[in-house]
């Protein structure tokens, strides 16, 4: 099983790959009146949603409460993303191949760090969004500010807002997992 | 942290997919239960039809609107009404056949036709059962048959008969919708023309039309079959073993024209005409047809332009029985039937002899046995008739008075309505003996059981479509609503649930699963597949343009407001066209629009859908318009202003949306 660092970093590696097959993050809101909640997706290259038109409809719900419309091809983060992310793959196969425990364990902080980076940001938007807020909102509630939660559940108004991780965000998580084995494999290797 | 709600993520799925494995058995438990408990639960008629807050009824119920021309949809067992589809009559709530796009809809060779009195619902069937992929209504007084798209709930198609009066024995579909029918009820001159009414024997005829169904559902007047001028009244088409049949009832083959309630009430048989499709295909092939001239419209709704466009045709094929032998047969059935129905097997005909006591059951094996034995009574304008005695299959003795209307239950029982009698009487089919009765209130039509015209009915309930209400419910002065009962049907003795008001005149009624229509159900139209010639796909793209006197408004909706919504440059004479694309791509998120003085009505256009109010204003001043249909918080606000100036002003056409803006 040890002997397999080289095959574990690899697939470490290319499971950040997964991030452009599933959205890595997901925001929920349930209300009464939408039964099967809204869901919306973040890529890492794009904001979705169940159907093409779920943003169209949070865009409509947010403007309510003066929240600026979400545009996707006006977030840089979902341009500059993708390449941060292939370069990660690139540099993980590189390091499987050399198969050193130092590349591995670095690999892994790296994108650990990356991670944070990135959760900080995500933070930073939501902050953004939920308290950069219209003058001319038709509906302005003294204090009320409509961050939703970074990780976990909270109401804004009549809206229970989840935001969890979702499949991508997963892989993700596997992929330090897998780095982190890799590394105490090599360690171990001939102990 | 990730992977725990990996593993609460898969532990869902996997107790979802237990779950699901489990429902049918789990459905199985409780019905054995309750049977098993019997007596309390089972006299619980209110628990049987309770569908609790948020649950969805087990089947669609499409009812006839008799003379309002639109179909009822309910649902059962609740008896919930949950739309009115407008089909032959204007509806101002939905601005049908007020709006340009469903003008076209309504059109026919007498021009704009905006009323009609409709009767017959028909699923359209694959392999003899309901597929819940359209509904067919007749239209009767002037003669029409529509076809509504399932998917939507909205009438797709309207095709006119031609040569024609009266299109009462219609639609009633074949086994695989490879037609639908229509049959005149009214001889009429034929070709229409100036002629004595006393001449009717030697002028007038009858037609029966075949219309065909393609794989889009598209409609064509596939050929004509002329028959003497009697009335036909009900059909049905045949099933398995009688599959290329379609039978037509009779009344009035005394060919009276004046006094019918006794005229034509003296024959002690009429017909059931017999007519061969697939031998019809055969002679139609051969060329053996004439090409007569006639004039009828053809009315066809794009889904992806939303509109209605009307196209006049010329001609018609008509076979003539005298030159087509094998083509027609009368089967003598007592005593002016009404309702025409084959059993699910297809070996049982059901004459419903309206004045008889007696129900008349004939046998296709045995009418098969007699045209091919060519034992014949005599033949009228060179159709043969049969005898009587070597057809009829079996009576249904002193069941009650006035049968009119057959359906099957799928477990070998066949229900009649009997008018006089007010009652529904169950009978077995093969023995012919009276199995139970129950009484309606009051003086039945037709009834309906889901499926029950069909080879698979589902026979849970029973509808009752009653003619006359007076003491069900709370009076409204002397127009009192119509009415539907419920009968439970799945035990031996038939047992009455609910009453339920309908629109209109209940005629006749279609049921179906929902489960067969759900899957098919669209939420909002794809605005990307929006092909209306004045679409607006954004807000950016709204404007007026104006042509002479023609001011053309490309305006969007979405919550909460118009885009335009201060308008000025329009005047007194011009023809205003507000082409209003509603932009919302969400499930039940119309947008309506209303404009002061309008002399239509309103516009109701659903998520990415264009549809088009002409205002003629014509009086200089500023009028607002509004949302009609409560979309969101700020509903109320959603508004604005059109500036009507005199003919010779000077002032610019201009418009916009917000204080910021000049123009959009």
């Amino acid at each position: 099983m040890k002997k397999y660092h080289k095959l574990i970093m690899l697939m470490a590696a290319l499971g950040l790959m997964a991030l452009f097959i599933f959205p890595m993050w997901r925001i929920t809101l349930i209300a009464p009146q939408y039964p099967n909640g809204v869901n919306m997706h973040i890529w890492i290259n794009k904001i979705g949603g169940d159907t093409p038109s779920t943003l169209q409809n949070i865009n409509i719900l947010n403007h309510y409460i003066g929240m600026k419309y979400i545009e996707p091809e006006t977030i840089p983060e979902l341009q500059y993303f993708p390449y941060i992310v292939l370069s990660m793959v690139a540099l993980g196969i590189v390091l499987a191949l050399r198969g050193k425990a130092t590349g591995y364990l670095l690999w892994t902080l790296l994108l650990v760090a990356l991670c944070a980076a990135g959760l900080y940001d995500f933070y930073l938007w939501e902050y953004d969004y939920g308290h950069n807020l219209s003058d001319t909102a038709p509906i302005k509630i003294p204090g009320m500010v409509y961050q939703p939660p970074l990780f976990g559940e909270q109401y804004l108004l009549n809206f229970l807002a989840k935001s969890y991780p979702h499949i991508g965000g997963y892989f993700v998580g596997a992929s330090i997992l897998f780095g982190s084995l890799a590394f105490v494999f090599k360690r171990t290797e001939h102990a | 942290m990730n992977q725990r709600f990996e593993f609460k993520h898969i532990h869902t799925m996997l107790l979802s997919l237990i779950a699901l494995l489990l429902l049918p058995a789990c459905g199985k438990l409780s019905n054995a239960v309750e049977e098993n408990q019997g007596g309390a639960l089972a006299d619980n008629a209110a628990s049987q039809v309770y569908v609790g807050p948020g649950e969805y009824d087990e089947f669609y119920a499409f009812m006839s609107g008799g003379f309002s021309g639109q179909i009822g949809v309910h649902g059962l067992p609740s008896g919930r009404l949950l739309k009115i589809i407008p089909v032959f009559s204007v509806d101002g709530e939905k601005g049908y056949g007020f709006n340009e796009e469903t003008k076209p809809m309504l059109n026919t060779s007498q021009g704009f036709v905006p009323w009609d009195d409709a009767h017959h619902p028909e699923l359209s069937q694959t392999d003899g059962e309901t597929d819940g992929r359209w509904i067919f209504i007749n239209g009767n007084n002037t003669p029409r048959i529509a076809r509504i798209d399932l998917s939507t709930f909205e009438t797709a198609e309207i095709i006119e008969i031609p040569n024609s009066g009266g299109n009462h024995s219609s639609p009633f579909a074949t086994e695989n919708t490879e037609y639908v029918v229509a049959g005149t009820r009214f001889g009429v001159p034929y070709p229409q023309q100036d002629v004595a009414i006393s001449s009717y024997e030697e002028n007038f005829k009858g037609t029966l039309s075949f219309i065909s169904v393609g794989e889009e559902g598209e409609m064509d007047v596939a050929f004509q079959v002329l028959l003497p001028a009697f009335d036909y009244d009900l059909a049905h088409s045949g099933k398995g073993k009688s599959h290329g049949w379609t039978f037509f009832t009779t009344y009035n083959t005394e060919q009276k024209t004046t006094m019918l309630e006794v005229a034509a009430s003296q024959n002690d048989k009429d017909f059931i005409a017999a007519i061969n499709w697939k031998k019809a295909e055969e002679y139609i092939a051969q060329g053996k047809f004439r090409e007569m001239p006639a004039r009828y419209a053809h009315n066809v709704y794009d889904e992806h332009t939303h509109m209605a466009t009307s196209t006049m045709k010329d001609k018609v094929r008509v076979l003539i029985p005298s030159e087509c032998p094998g083509l027609v047969y009368f089967l003598p059935t007592p005593k002016s039937p009404h309702g025409v129905d084959v059993d699910p097997t297809g070996e049982y005909i059901v004459g419903n002899g309206k004045l008889s006591a007696n129900l008349t059951v004939h046998s296709f094996t045995k009418m098969i046995d007699a045209i091919e034995r060519g034992s014949f009574e005599k033949e009228i304008a060179g159709i043969p008739v049969l005898k009587f005695e070597e057809v009829v299959g079996g009576v249904v003795e002193d069941a009650g008075l006035g049968p009119l209307h057959t359906e099957f239950d799928g477990q070998g029982n066949a229900y009649t309505s009997f008018f006089i009698t007010s009652e529904v009487v169950k009978w077995k089919v093969g023995s012919w003996e009276v199995l139970d009765k129950a009484s309606t209130f009051y003086s039945i039509g037709h009834l309906m059981i889901p499926g029950g015209d069909s080879k698979k009915p589902e026979g849970k309930y029973l509808v009752a479509l009653n003619k006359i209400t007076k003491d069900r419910y709370l009076p409204t002065g002397p127009e009192l609503c119509h009415s539907a009962q419920l009968y439970d049907i799945s035990g031996d003795k038939m047992k009455l649930l609910l009453d339920f008001p309908t629109m209109g005149e209940p005629h006749y009624a279609q049921g179906i699963s929902a489960a067969k229509v759900l899957p098919r159900v669209k939420k909002f139209y794809p605005i990307e597949e929006n092909k209306h010639p004045y679409r607006t796909l954004g807000e950016k793209d709204s404007r007026v343009e104006r042509s002479g006197k023609d001011v053309h408004i490309y305006m969007t909706s979405i919550r909460s407001h118009f885009a335009p919504d201060n308008i000025e440059g329009v005047k007194v004479g011009d023809k205003v066209y507000i082409h209003l694309t509603n932009l919302e791509q969400d499930w039940d998120v119309p947008h309506g629009l209303a404009v002061m003085g309008a002399n239509n009505a309103e516009l109701l256009v659903m998520g990415g859908q264009t549809e088009t109010l002409l205002w003629e204003p014509k009086e200089e001043g500023v009028y607002p318009f509004y949302c009609t249909d409560f979309c969101s918080a700020l509903h109320q606000e959603m508004q604005g202003y059109i500036r009507v100036s005199p003919r010779n002003s000077d002032i610019k056409l201009s418009w916009r949306l917000g204080e910021d803006e000049e123009a959009i």
